[in-house]
């Protein structure tokens, strides 16, 4: 309960900067906002909307106020509602990402075990070399190679084309084409996490309480996933966190080369439109799904280590 | 706990990590750069950003065709042809000379990026850190705010309020880095304030511009370097990114990534326009994460190859035959019929290019139900030597080098891990010094005393917990049945060590290795401890080795006791003859430095100078140079353990000074 409170500052400071951000527009921002709309009519009536005639605090509480109550505006370009488009692009940008995740977060921890206890040996060599490439790779080139490799090469995965999500294909459809996206998204955030469980894991392997371990007599699998492990991923978890964010904004290129349709495509899209509020709404609603992500895992981590209170 | 999360790599970002990088360069500034350059891979990495940046910068005087020329008579030309060596583009622009000049692009607002965003948020940092309170309360909410985004979004919504461009591109990316810095200067300031020198600099009235300037900056440096090491990589990245979205470089400017995005629709029919920028921008990043790696070894010592070494699940040990060289054939093992005896026990450290000879040579023998005690100073080799019993001694970087560990006629040192395995806990236990570090943190006690009744005695999850709870009750913790499922933090530092007693009793063990068990204790709580460790254990029959450097103790406890210095036994004897009639000077200085209750007018005498390193030690006597009997002889050569007394042995030169 008190973490959940404690989300209310986060998210009232996610709403502020997005704020100042769009304030940062220059010129008259219900003409940017507009763009070929711009008509006086329309002009007064965003501005009369947004309350962008009356001081900038004001104008923040008004905004407030607004989202508070799901209006996030209108799109003048799709002439819907900001939030309906929104919220019919989360999910695939959702399960894009979230399936990024949960590849990264599998192969990054079990790499990340096996280069630890092999230290120095050749799988830990050669470990290495493929962290160091996968930490130095764009996304969106590897994203390119896949679709070259796999859709025109091989032809074995579609590349692109998932326009509806529900278009009718099922289940299996979606998953055939989330494979190289998902692939392309989780290789940068996998080889973070090689590296940061790696050191997590040899950290926590010279602790004392793994000599108490062995002196035990127990196991060495023992020692390294039931002692050494569940430590190291106490230290190991804030960072799946911190990649949840990496995910979410590497999903922008990932989306745009795989014509993924979610919210990152839709950013790019309305950001080359001038469609500010539609990018205003996008970047709220996945701020604030990342804010929610961070609650999670602080929540996992207090439940692995009873040394955090779980207030 | 704060919602949002440390920065990715948070050992840069660690205070700790940059107060001791920030000594490092005080000390060593000018071998910093042969550090890194001496590291072979961070030298590849340099050489590669090298050549990146050396042909970027030639661009102007290097034969090139103009980037911007278009012929479309020859677009989509593959590589190696005539007249364009990487072929030309969709509009018949060579590609060679635009990735050149791309790379320019690139490298220029990358790096122009990382020091601006490295200047703000250092400066935000050191601010915030410096003034403390209501700056740095205000100035680090706002930057948690900053994080709570996902990096790369914040930077589309300042790109989309600003409007597409190279530069516009740049100031998002600043922005969306400025955290880093901040957060990870304010940490690496935080502890430089705390420290000192800073309070004296400020008690001695230099202006607080001053103070920043000659005291606090120098020391926070290593971090901002630590931290643009590992941002500057991303920063190229990103912006690429940006303009391979196409809100970064305009046409007819191309950056890497700008590049990327042209070719990006040609992967079917011309694959190379897209490959080859890629290709360039893979380089570039591997070339500074190299680099920065190489940087981090450098300035931050704790993350210096073999320093975060694991330690193996057995000591190293050299073969059989050449343990037992020195041997005589009635120390070999077979011929030892004692549950426990070391013979000529070496465990050497191999650090570098020095060798610590921790234990050098040590004969030790536990008879049934007997209590030996070991004593010396710390580095003395007590430890080791009790670790070197069952393959504890962590290696890296240990090794056990010479001598046999007999348990009734087999020799430890050479058995398998399975073997020792199961004698570890089982027939011989240890109870360690300091209970807080000894016990995992995240497990329940019960489970950690039921865990190894399990692996021994192959019994049920339930009726090991219930043993466990027996054994709680026995070591006196009140309640047993619910704080078995307590963890060690909720537990004080006596119950903690009564836990630690109950896991080394857990099986019965025929011996009880006891390493300073009360050391880490309060006084109050040292002697009820070390009461019921022998009640335990004389109980259930357990012989003792008890380590400690408090001879007192050693007098309540054990039967026999060994003197340790340097790594080898001075003197060993029945307890009442060798501290009733000490005849080593060692030992005869290390009762005299005893202080006795209810005599307070005797004089503690301290023993003058130094115990000597173990990885330099003088030939014959370690102690020779703090004693007072040392002439030519003592430093001669080897001086044997010779017999003084009834089973009392002295190594000495002058034992027939020595006596009382």
């Amino acid at each position: 309960m008190r973490r959940l409170l404690l989300m209310v500052p986060v998210l009232f400071g996610v709403t502020v900067i997005v704020f100042l951000v769009i304030s940062l527009i220059p010129g008259d921002p219900a003409k940017a906002i507009l763009g070929t709309f711009a008509t006086p009519e329309n002009i007064a009536r965003v501005n009369h909307d947004l309350g962008l005639d009356r001081a900038l605090p004001i104008q923040y509480f008004i905004w407030l106020g607004n989202l508070l109550h799901g209006d996030f505006g209108r799109s003048y370009i799709l002439h819907r509602p900001v939030l309906d488009e929104v919220l019919d692009r989360l999910f695939p940008t959702l399960l894009l990402a979230g399936a990024a995740l949960v590849l990264s977060s599998a192969v990054g921890l079990s790499l990340g075990i096996i280069a630890a206890i092999r230290q120095n040996g050749w799988q830990d060599k050669l470990i290495t070399v493929a962290v160091l490439v996968g930490i130095s790779t764009p996304s969106f080139w590897l994203g390119i190679l896949l679709i070259f490799w796999f859709g025109v090469r091989l032809s074995i995965l579609p590349v692109g084309g998932m326009e509806e999500m529900f278009g009718g294909g099922g289940a299996l459809d979606i998953a055939r084409h989330l494979v190289l996206p998902a692939v392309a998204l989780a290789a940068v955030a996998g080889a973070v996490l090689v590296r940061l469980t790696r050191g997590s894991m040899l950290e926590v392997m010279r602790q004392d309480y793994i000599r108490t371990a062995r002196a035990k007599g127990l196991s060495e699998s023992s020692v390294i996933f039931k002692h050494a492990f569940r430590n190291a991923l106490v230290n190991v978890i804030p960072i799946i966190g911190l990649e949840a964010g990496f995910v979410l904004g590497g999903a922008v290129y990932i989306e745009t080369v795989f014509q993924w349709p979610g919210i990152g495509r839709m950013l790019v899209n309305a950001i080359s439109t001038r469609d500010i509020l539609l990018v205003q709404g996008g970047v709220l609603i996945v701020a604030g799904a990342y804010v929610v992500i961070n609650l999670l895992t602080d929540i996992a981590q207090s439940v692995l280590d009873p040394r955090i209170s779980r207030a | 706990m704060t919602l949002t999360s440390p920065k990715i790599d948070a050992k840069a970002a660690s205070p700790m990590a940059a107060a001791s990088a920030a000594a490092v360069v005080k000390s060593g500034r000018p071998s910093a750069w042969r550090r890194l350059t001496s590291n072979s891979v961070a030298s590849f990495g340099l050489a590669l950003l090298a050549i990146i940046v050396l042909v970027a910068l030639c661009a102007p005087i290097l034969p090139l065709a103009d980037p911007n020329i278009t012929d479309v008579a020859h677009r989509l030309a593959p590589p190696f042809g005539a007249g364009h060596l990487l072929g030309t583009d969709q509009v018949g622009r060579d590609i060679l000379s635009r990735l050149i000049w791309g790379t320019r692009v690139s490298l220029a607002v990358g790096v122009a990026a990382a020091f601006m965003a490295a200047l703000i948020g250092s400066a935000i940092g050191l601010f915030a850190a410096f003034y403390g309170k209501l700056a740095d309360m205000l100035l680090m909410r706002g930057i948690d705010m900053l994080m709570a985004f996902p990096y790369l979004l914040l930077a589309l919504a300042i790109v989309a309020a600003l409007g597409p461009g190279l530069l516009n591109a740049m100031v998002a990316i600043i922005i969306v880095n400025i955290p880093f810095f901040a957060r990870a200067v304010r940490g690496a300031t935080l502890a430089v304030v705390r420290a000192d020198f800073m309070a004296a600099a400020r008690l001695s009235g230099l202006s607080d511009l001053k103070i920043v300037g000659s005291e606090l900056f120098p020391n926070v440096l290593p971090t901002i370097v630590i931290t643009l090491s590992t941002t500057i990589g991303w920063m190229i990245l990103e912006t690429a990114g940006l303009s391979f979205l196409g809100l970064g470089a305009q046409p007819p400017q191309a950056d890497l990534g700008g590049m990327l995005g042209d070719g990006r629709n040609l992967i079917q029919v011309a694959p190379h326009v897209a490959t080859i920028p890629g290709i360039v921008i893979l380089l570039l990043a591997i070339g500074i994460n190299l680099v920065g790696d190489g940087l981090r070894d450098v300035l931050d010592p704790k993350l210096k190859s073999g320093g975060l070494a694991r330690a193996l699940a057995k000591t190293d040990a050299a073969s059989a035959e050449e343990r037992k060289r020195k041997l005589a054939p009635q120390a070999q093992p077979s011929a030892v019929q004692a549950p426990l005896a070391l013979r000529s026990l070496e465990t050497h450290f191999l650090v570098g290019e020095e060798v610590y000879r921790a234990v050098g040579g040590v004969d030790l023998e536990v008879k049934p139900g007997e209590a030996v005690g070991l004593v010396g100073e710390s580095g003395s080799g007590k430890t080791v030597t009790a670790l070197s019993i069952l393959g504890l001694v962590a290696t890296p970087p240990g090794r056990i080098v010479g001598g046999v560990i007999a348990h009734h006629g087999e020799d430890l040192v050479g058995a398998p891990l399975a073997r020792l395995q199961a004698i570890r806990g089982n027939r011989i236990a240890y109870v360690f010094q300091d209970p807080l570090t000894t016990l995992n943190p995240l497990i329940p006690i019960g489970e950690q005393i039921a865990e190894g009744i399990r692996r021994h005695q192959g019994l049920s999850r339930a009726e090991a917990m219930r043993r466990a709870v027996a054994l709680l009750e026995a070591v006196r913790i009140p309640d047993a049945a619910r704080r078995a499922g307590a963890y060690p933090h909720e537990l004080s530092g006596g119950q903690r060590q009564r836990v630690g007693i109950a896991m080394a009793l857990a099986n019965d063990p025929e011996i009880i290795v006891a390493d300073e068990p009360t050391t880490a204790l309060d006084v109050t709580t040292q002697a009820q401890i070390l009461r019921l460790l022998n009640e335990l254990r004389r109980e259930r029959g357990a012989a003792l080795v008890f380590i400690s450097h408090d001879v007192g103790v050693i007098a309540e406890l054990c039967d026999t006791v060994n003197v340790m210095y340097g790594g080898r036994i001075v003197e060993s004897g029945p307890v009442d003859v060798v501290l009733g009639a000490p005849r080593h000077p060692y030992t005869q200085r290390l009762l005299a430095c005893v202080p006795e209750l209810g005599r307070a007018e005797r004089r503690i005498d301290p023993i003058p100078g130094l115990p000597p390193p173990t990885n330099a030690l003088p030939p014959g006597c370690a102690f020779a140079p703090r004693c007072r009997l040392a002439d030519a002889r003592c430093t001669l050569g080897e001086i044997e353990l010779e017999p003084v007394g009834e089973n009392h042995m002295v190594r000495c030169a002058h034992v027939e000074l020595t006596a009382a």
